[in-house]
């Protein structure tokens, strides 16, 4: 991590989302206490906890590999953060009786963690996280051995218990789907940087930068480079093709951004394409295209089938268009 | 056409759970068939007998018109790529991609082993990996290294089990149209096996279903999405989930529980049905009766909405900028050639 700043409100949603190796793990585990920064500061709740021990900092972490103690059972796993601050026993069944109702693991704890499915293993490992009434939820790519059926529903059981909770909560993941529906501020990372931090409308309609449009939605947004004209966009070189523009934009575009369901099949269209791939997903398709301005995916409706090697032509929906700089950094509003 | 591979009533128990029951699939020459299911439905099991890594209890596996059961692995010319990247950390991309064309049964020369992992980094775009130590690739990289080394041998058949699964997100929806460019290039049939129903949809040219080690349904992806024969197979495909709601004939109308008739019913079809609507054919406007909107998501390209409708909650997908907002009433109306009805 390279110097960067990051202020949570209380009862938020945050998630740290980016490729692997862009140091969102880092930061929660420096949070945490787990890693120890090398520079700066972290406050919690007012208190500067940046030379506390992970145990003093008053944090339930849940790993992804649940990291629950096999030859303990559910019972004794969940109590074992309460066990550790010596707390008597009778207060500990009072503290864990609320969370254990909450969690529905009841039928679970006599059982051994090795014994469950990994979504009751999870499960339980949320509810360790929060047993001690944590001031912060920190979650390290907690869905990411779950089968896809099994993160669905994980995925909208963590949502539900955050918000009735009020827990703040920091959430590290890859996968900007689940990014976009869990948190209430995104915070996208690449290469030890913040690139921007917003609601996830605000990422995926506005990214700061070409990183951002790339690594948010699925596929991500596209990019054609070339340069600004009086009335329109340029994509490619002196003949390349002319986009219209919504608004005439002030200052030099490098590239122009748009996301695959603004680009729309129409006879009409600038832009002529050969259909390379027809990625067929029920709803919708995603069809790749070779065009003069390189490999556009477009979102088609679920049936409008293609085949490779068919022609297209493709319209701009301009209005929806972001304009990039040479760096790569936003420049329409 | 002809058969790759067929296998017919496979059978497979481990102790008291029946991993296969009774499994019959073809496989064609130049197909992409992907087997689809939750974990524990015997996705991975099928592919290991088909390997011939565990011997089936009942059953038939053939290739190419030949039995091959009781075959040996080795001589059933298939590659297998793992969920989990299985190469020699200590060893170079090169040695690695080397090491199945060096197995003692092939008396390939130095030049025909270069020649071959040549073809095989330019197919997979690894060329400027090939020095380097498997231990310093990254995931992507290395699972596209054991991709390679699969395809090094040019067997007659690939099999692969969550090669994507451990990959980020990002790099998991470029590699999936990769593979299938690849497949395609090479003409060579594959089994691929997934719990994702993106993956199984967009990359499938068949897809099977599978669960509880039976098979619930074979077809074309549109065939599978469009016209699931049953829920169970309906909820695997679809995100979000396909709405399923219990309905009855009166007066040639599919009535909800409540009574509110939503979509003209089959003279002939029976009384009691259950409905099958998925949440891109239920438009917000222009339904009989009302719903009141509890959640709005915006997902980026669309916004879903969750909406309670003559008792039942159900999700439409809706287009973005439609300014809908929780607390509103919309009126749901169903595509009624796209809707689903099951006994």
């Amino acid at each position: 991590m390279h110097g960067s700043s990051l202020s949570i409100d209380e009862g938020e949603f945050i998630v740290l989302l980016g490729p692997s190796g862009c140091g969102k793990t880092t930061t929660l585990r420096m949070i945490a206490g787990l890693e120890i920064a090398t520079g700066g500061r972290i406050d919690l709740a007012g208190e500067d906890v940046t030379a506390l021990r992970p145990s003093r900092r008053d944090i339930g972490f849940v790993f992804q590999f649940y990291a629950l103690y096999p030859h303990l059972t559910v019972r004794e796993n969940l109590a074992f953060p309460l066990k550790s601050i010596g707390m008597p026993r009778k207060q500990r069944e009072a503290e864990m009786q609320p969370i254990i109702e909450r969690l529905g693991i009841g039928h679970l704890l006599d059982r051994k963690p090795p014994q469950l499915p990994g979504g009751d293993q999870q499960r339980v490992s949320l509810g360790r996280a929060l047993v001690r009434r944590p001031k912060l939820w920190l979650m390290d790519e907690p869905l990411g051995q779950l089968d896809a059926e099994e993160r669905l529903l994980m995925r909208e059981f963590i949502k539900e218990q955050q918000q009735e909770l009020g827990v703040t909560t920091v959430f590290v993941t890859h996968d900007q789907e689940e990014a976009m529906a869990l948190a209430d501020r995104v915070v996208v990372m690449s290469a030890g940087e913040i690139r921007q931090v917003g609601s996830p409308i605000d990422v995926y309609e506005r990214p700061d930068d070409t990183f951002v449009a790339h690594f948010v939605g699925s596929p991500g947004m596209n990019m054609l480079s070339g340069s600004l004209l009086a009335d329109g966009f340029r994509a490619g070189g002196e003949s390349g093709v002319v986009i219209p523009l919504h608004a005439p934009v002030r200052g030099a575009a490098a590239s122009l951004g748009v996301r695959g369901e603004y680009l729309h099949l129409d006879p009409g269209g600038p832009i002529p394409g050969t259909v390379v791939v027809d990625e067929y997903l029920g709803a919708w398709r995603n069809l790749h295209c070779d065009t003069p301005c390189g490999r556009l995916v477009l979102r088609a409706p679920g049936d409008q089938a293609h085949v490779p090697g068919d022609a297209v032509r493709i319209s701009v929906q301009a209005e929806r268009a972001l304009l990039f700089d040479a760096a790569g950094k936003r420049v329409s509003s | 056409m002809s058969w790759m591979l067929h296998v017919e009533g496979l059978r497979k128990r481990f102790g008291a759970v029946t991993a296969l029951d009774g499994i019959d699939l073809k496989l064609g020459g130049d197909e992409l068939l992907v087997v689809l299911g939750p974990t524990g439905a015997g996705k991975t099991t099928l592919l290991r007998c088909i390997a011939g890594l565990e011997q089936a209890d009942a059953g038939r596996v053939c290739m190419a018109g030949a039995d091959v059961t009781g075959a040996h692995p080795a001589a059933r010319d298939v590659a297998f790529v793992f969920q989990n990247f299985a190469l020699y950390p200590d060893w170079t991309v090169r040695r690695n991609l080397a090491f199945p064309l060096q197995a003692p049964g092939r008396k390939l020369s130095a030049e025909a082993i270069a020649a071959q992992i040549t073809f095989a980094a330019q197919l997979l775009r690894i060329e400027h990996l090939l020095e380097r130590k498997a231990s310093r690739l990254s995931g992507g990289e290395m699972q596209r290294v054991a991709i390679g080394r699969a395809i090094v041998r040019k067997p007659r058949l690939f099999l692969m089990d969550e090669p994507l699964t451990n990959l980020d997100a990002k790099l998991r929806e470029s590699l999936r149209v990769e593979l299938v460019r690849l497949r395609r290039e090479l003409g060579t049939p594959m089994v691929y096996v997934t719990h994702d129903q993106a993956e199984a949809l967009s990359m499938g040219d068949r897809i099977a279903v599978l669960q509880d080690g039976q098979l619930l349904q074979v077809g074309t992806p549109e065939a599978v999405y469009r016209r699931p024969v049953s829920p169970a197979v309906a909820r695997q495909l679809g995100q979000p989930a396909i709405n399923v709601l219990p309905a009855q004939r009166v007066d040639g109308h599919w009535c909800l529980d409540g009574g509110a008739a939503v979509a003209v019913a089959a003279a002939d079809a029976p009384e009691r049905v259950t409905l099958g609507i998925r949440p891109e054919d239920l438009a917000v406007t222009g339904g009989a009766h009302p719903a009141e909107v509890l959640v709005v998501e915006d997902i980026g390209p669309m916004v879903v909405l969750l909406a309670r409708w003559c008792g039942h909650e159900v999700h439409l997908l809706s287009a973005k900028h439609s300014d809908i907002a929780v607390g509103d009433t919309i009126r749901p109306q169903i595509d009624p050639e796209r809707l689903v009805v099951w006994e």
